[in-house]
């Protein structure tokens, strides 16, 4: 009985303090002083505020469109190369995944400035162009490290079985390997994607004018104050967030019920 | 999941198309780099209404931040507003452009005591936007008497009440106007002096802070701090109780100004912007937004009296006698580097 009760308040601490930040966050989105300080009583204007605020609005935009973009593409290449990486012969392997766990070790600022001289010396034009390369390119490395340990479970008869039974190799892919490995492609596509909202470093210095992202314009905000406009931005963010992860889960455990009555 | 992957990815493809799409128009633009929260958002939207003009407008932290963005080249910025010394720094580096001011006419509005300054001593490049000093602000519950002096922050009496700007060149120049020398000073002695002074201050900080400064203030949390005159403006306007004083020692004493870079692809429709910003009304609606003191003298008319005859937040010439406002140190930054690290580690 004890035991249970240590148990379950271990986990509630932890939870609490998880989430106890964000409470906080989305209280005070309903409050109507422009303060953290001081309750002032409940109201919508942050909200108001938030969808007439254009540059809020662009950031966001821009914020979403790449992180959709440099996800998909970075899940597609990390993919790929990791197919690549699980065919190498052990010594070759051991070099490039440990050059793959380079970009992901290395400082983000170093990484920023690296993107931003590269792209000077190449005379690209810093703007949406070189934003997206450069998130699809520190987001390749998370893929291809959440790939891998799948591929590296699959079990090759499969695929020969698959081959033998008359499927082409790319049906024989697309049918067997693919839905296999499909919750390591999940959680890369989803970490870059969480990733790509993020990151502030790499971003600040690799944009150019007219494209920000989110975390640019809520960081150069805070030297006059984080505006409440925030607050109300970040908690739509966190409810959306949340809903789509019930819906999958909704939607998990019904495939689950559907294919235990079919078994 | 593969149709929502499916989904997903025709979405991107169809966005990404967009937006190449939207390049080709030869629409005219301007790209506008300010400090974050630093404009009334619809002065943007109107001028772009009036001039047909897109603005692209985008936010930074620091003066270092942009220094650093606008020297590697790259991004196409058309309109800066740099601080005084990033002014001074940029325009001995060549990176900023001479203003047409035949094409400004509304920049004789500008009061006489904003031109000429140290960081642009011709007028040549640069058009104050805000300015503002560096102050203490108190809890006038809290603290006994009329403070005037920056001594009341090594008081003992304060002790764990005061809240300090985490910030190293304000807070080594505050305590270098303490001990009676320029806040621009390089003599090692009396930097060592100022070291000294902070270690010694240590035990009564309660924090040191920069933007939480603000909400601490305002629920009385300190009972004094080291504030920007703006944030002052702000704290006073949600807790009455707060005071605000320029101490008699002299302070920091800057300003953030409107500049056009070398390079600049649309400099007509920034001279458009600087000359829009300079229109009276425009001029008080920034102001009034922001908070910070405004060089232009129709918007200060136009603001309420009991803000503008305030000697704290727009102080006469006298008040300011013993002011200073900084100038680049170049190499020498790195002793205050050392100095803060020093201080902030004991």
């Amino acid at each position: 009985m004890v035991k249970l009760f240590m148990k379950r308040g271990y986990l509630f601490g932890i939870f609490l303090f998880l989430y106890a930040p964000i409470i906080v966050l989305a209280l005070y989105s309903f409050n109507n002083s422009h303060s953290r300080g001081v309750w002032d009583g409940f109201t919508l204007k942050w909200y108001i505020q938030m969808f007439q605020d254009r540059q809020i609005l662009t950031s966001l935009y821009y914020s979403l469109v790449i992180g959709t973009i440099a996800s998909l593409v970075a899940t597609v290449i990390g993919t790929m190369a990791a197919f690549g990486i699980d065919n190498m012969k052990s010594l070759p392997q051991g070099t490039v995944m440990n050059l793959t766990y380079l970009p992901v070790l290395n400082p983000d600022i170093v990484t920023g400035i690296a993107f931003m001289l590269l792209y000077i010396f190449l005379h690209l034009q810093l703007g949406f162009m070189t934003l997206l390369l450069s998130h699809v390119t520190f987001n390749i490395p998370y893929v291809i490290l959440s790939v891998l340990p799948r591929i590296k479970q699959l079990d090759r008869s499969m695929y020969e079985a698959a081959l033998d039974l008359g499927a082409t190799p790319a049906l024989a892919f697309r049918k067997v390997i693919l839905p296999e490995i499909m919750p390591g492609v999940l959680t890369g596509l989803l970490l870059s994607f969480t990733l790509s909202l993020d990151d502030f470093v790499i971003s600040f210095f690799t944009t150019g004018s007219g494209v920000s992202n989110l975390s640019i314009t809520i960081y150069s905000m805070a030297r006059r104050g984080i505006n409440p406009k925030i607050n109300a931005l970040s908690t739509l963010m966190f409810v959306s967030v949340l809903t789509l992860l019930i819906i999958v889960n909704i939607m998990m455990a019904r495939q689950k019920a559907v294919k235990s009555k079919e078994a | 999941m593969k149709k929502v992957l499916g989904i997903l990815f025709v979405l991107a493809i169809s966005i990404s198309a967009l937006l190449l799409g939207g390049c080709g128009a030869p629409k005219k633009e301007l790209n506008v780099y300010n400090w974050g929260d630093y404009i009334d958002e619809s002065v943007l939207r109107d001028f772009e209404k009036k001039y047909q003009i897109k603005v692209n407008y985008d936010t930074f932290t620091t003066n270092e931040d942009m220094y650093v963005k606008i020297k590697a080249g790259g991004s196409h910025y058309d309109v800066l507003v740099p601080s005084d010394y990033m002014i001074k720094r940029m325009i001995d580096e060549g990176m900023l452009e001479k203003l047409d001011f035949a094409k400004i006419p509304n920049y004789r509005y500008i009061g006489a005591a904003f031109k000429n300054l140290g960081y642009d001593p011709r007028n040549e490049y640069s058009i104050p936007y805000m300015w503002g000093t560096v102050g203490i602000l108190y809890n006038k519950t809290m603290v006994t008497g009329q403070p005037d002096s920056w001594k009341i922050l090594w008081d003992k009496k304060y002790a764990k009440q005061i809240l300090m700007l985490d910030s190293q060149r304000d807070s080594i120049g505050i305590t270098l106007k303490m001990l009676g020398y320029s806040l621009n000073s390089k003599d090692p002695a009396e930097l060592e002096q100022a070291k000294k002074a902070l270690i010694e201050q240590k035990p009564l900080v309660l924090a040191y802070v920069v933007d939480e400064v603000k909400d601490k203030m305002i629920s009385g949390e300190a009972a004094l701090a080291v504030v920007w005159s703006g944030d002052a403006v702000y704290c006073q306007r949600e807790n009455n109780d707060l005071g605000y004083f320029i101490p008699k020692e002299g302070s920091n004493l800057w300003f953030d100004a409107l500049v056009i870079p070398k390079g600049s692809q649309h400099k007509k429709e920034a001279e458009l912007f600087l000359n829009y910003l300079c229109e009276t009304g425009i001029a008080y609606r920034n102001a009034d937004y922001i908070g910070y003191a405004s060089p232009h003298t129709g918007a200060v008319k136009k603001l309420p009296r009991d803000l503008t005859s305030d000697r704290s937040f727009y102080p006469l010439p006298e008040d300011l006698k013993n002011s200073e406002v900084f100038v680049d140190l170049g190499s020498r930054m790195k002793d205050f580097d050392r100095i803060w690290t020093e201080v902030k580690s004991q």
